[in-house]
């Protein structure tokens, strides 16, 4: 797909929602960090305005739960206003949280942030299918 | 007599040394405390069972009376609940029932419902008196069960209690009210480190304890080492024993087969008796 291609898909969608932004778990406040591989356990959250191309972090306060992590860490995305979330993994207590909020789950390409954002406004990425049991011997 | 038996991991022969316990005791009640995965009643077969259901408290939420404060989400250290499009969602297998949001609710907006999570099962197989705790799969927490397994003890017969693996919650609660311990150890590099394990958190409970060996051979032996280094007394070495082995993974309770088993129990029982009640 080229550029101009590519930016016509933006438009789209930006025509379709007015406000896009979407979450990543990643390991660190910058945008060179890498997506994080947990999405409960996750030290930082970006939350990334694809209108403006700004970015946020949010610290994850359920990185250190005992249990239910996840759900904490979705009540972050979902308090934070974010349409979507592009993840590597997904429990399924956060899933179930997202979903209720029709919050967009996607699959992570790699774990490269500025691949996903564009992969994201390209709208190749696919929907994160698997979602993993939640709750097995993980508490005290 | 409260027999409380324990181990660090599962596989190490601690339903064996359980089973053949209670087995090679006059009387005997046997408690599966392993409700994640009790097993001891493959063994026992018992019959007449009857079943009562385990039930919790579980919030539920009227909506009309929420108005949103979140108070109940910032106070749920399990973080069982979440606040999504205007309504507190209830994540029932996460929730461990200590009722702190229904209590703290300032628009009383949480009520209480009963929810099943498990159940106890009890029968006789012979000379033992049966009781299994079954969790139900998905549930976050098998104490509830537990504890009413074990608020139901009287203390004239023995009780042999057969432990979850590990050294989480449960077994905590398991162990609460025991007299005795035993930590059963395989004779590996890993049955010591397991061993270890479960000497930790017998130590935090201040109970009298004292280690069985299993799958016990003349060769080095790292859990005999430990013990020896922390003076645990050893009541019992079993056998690496093929025979053993094969009645065992046939759920066959050796005690009740082979004259030599039945001695071996018979004494390990006297020998806890000993260290209790000397
Ligand atoms: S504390 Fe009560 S009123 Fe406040 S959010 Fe929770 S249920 Fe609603
Ligand atoms: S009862 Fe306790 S554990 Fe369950 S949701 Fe309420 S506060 Fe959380």
């Amino acid at each position: 797909m080229g550029l101009i291609e590519a930016m016509s898909v933006v438009k789209i969608y930006k025509g379709r929602i007015e406000e896009m932004k979407i979450a990543i778990p990643v390991e660190d406040k910058a945008m060179e960090s890498r997506v994080c591989i947990s999405f409960g356990r996750t030290p930082f959250f970006l939350i990334y305005d694809t209108e403006t191309n700004s970015s946020v972090f949010l610290e994850n306060s359920a990185a250190g739960s005992q249990g239910g992590a996840g759900i904490k860490a979705a009540q972050i995305i979902v308090d934070s206003g974010a349409n979507a979330i592009i993840t590597p993994r997904c429990g399924e207590n956060a899933a179930a949280v997202l979903k209720a909020a029709n919050i967009k789950l996607y699959k992570t390409v790699n774990d490269i942030i500025a691949d996903n954002i564009k992969a994201f406004n390209e709208g190749t990425l696919s929907l994160l299918n698997e979602i993993h049991a939640g709750f097995h011997g993980g508490h005290l | 007599m409260k027999i409380a038996v324990l181990s660090g991991k599962g596989g190490a022969g601690k339903t064996l040394v359980a089973v053949n316990m209670a087995a090679a005791s006059k009387n005997a009640v046997y408690i599966d405390c392993d409700v994640e995965e009790p097993n001891g009643h493959l063994f026992f077969k018992p019959e007449g069972l009857y079943t009562q259901n385990v039930v919790v408290k579980t919030p539920e939420l009227n909506p009309s009376k929420c108005n949103g404060c979140r108070k109940c989400i910032d106070f749920c250290r399990f973080n069982a609940l979440a606040y999504i499009g205007e309504k507190i969602k209830v994540f029932d297998e996460v929730c461990h029932s200590c009722g702190g949001c229904i209590l703290l609710c300032p628009q009383k907006a949480m009520l209480e419902r009963d929810r099943v999570i498990g159940r106890i099962e009890t029968g006789i197989s012979h000379n033992v008196k049966v009781i299994t705790g079954i969790l139900n799969t998905g549930e976050a927490s098998g104490v509830p069960i537990i504890r009413r397994m074990l608020d139901s003890i009287s203390e004239e017969d023995t009780f042999i209690i057969d432990c979850p693996p590990g050294s989480a919650c449960v077994v905590m609660e398991s162990i609460k009210d025991a007299d005795f311990c035993i930590l059963v150890a395989e004779s590996t590099i890993f049955g010591a480190h397991n061993l270890a394990m479960v000497y930790e958190l017998v130590g935090l409970f201040d109970k009298p304890f004292a280690a069985v060996l299993n799958k016990y051979t003349d060769d080095d032996n790292p859990s005999e080492l430990f013990c020896s280094k922390k003076h645990i007394p050893v009541l019992a070495k079993i056998p690496f024993d093929k025979e053993l082995g094969e009645l065992n993974s046939n759920a066959i309770i050796a005690v009740r087969e082979k004259r030599e088993y039945k001695l071996l129990f018979e004494e390990l029982l006297a020998k806890v008796y000993q260290e209790v009640r000397p």
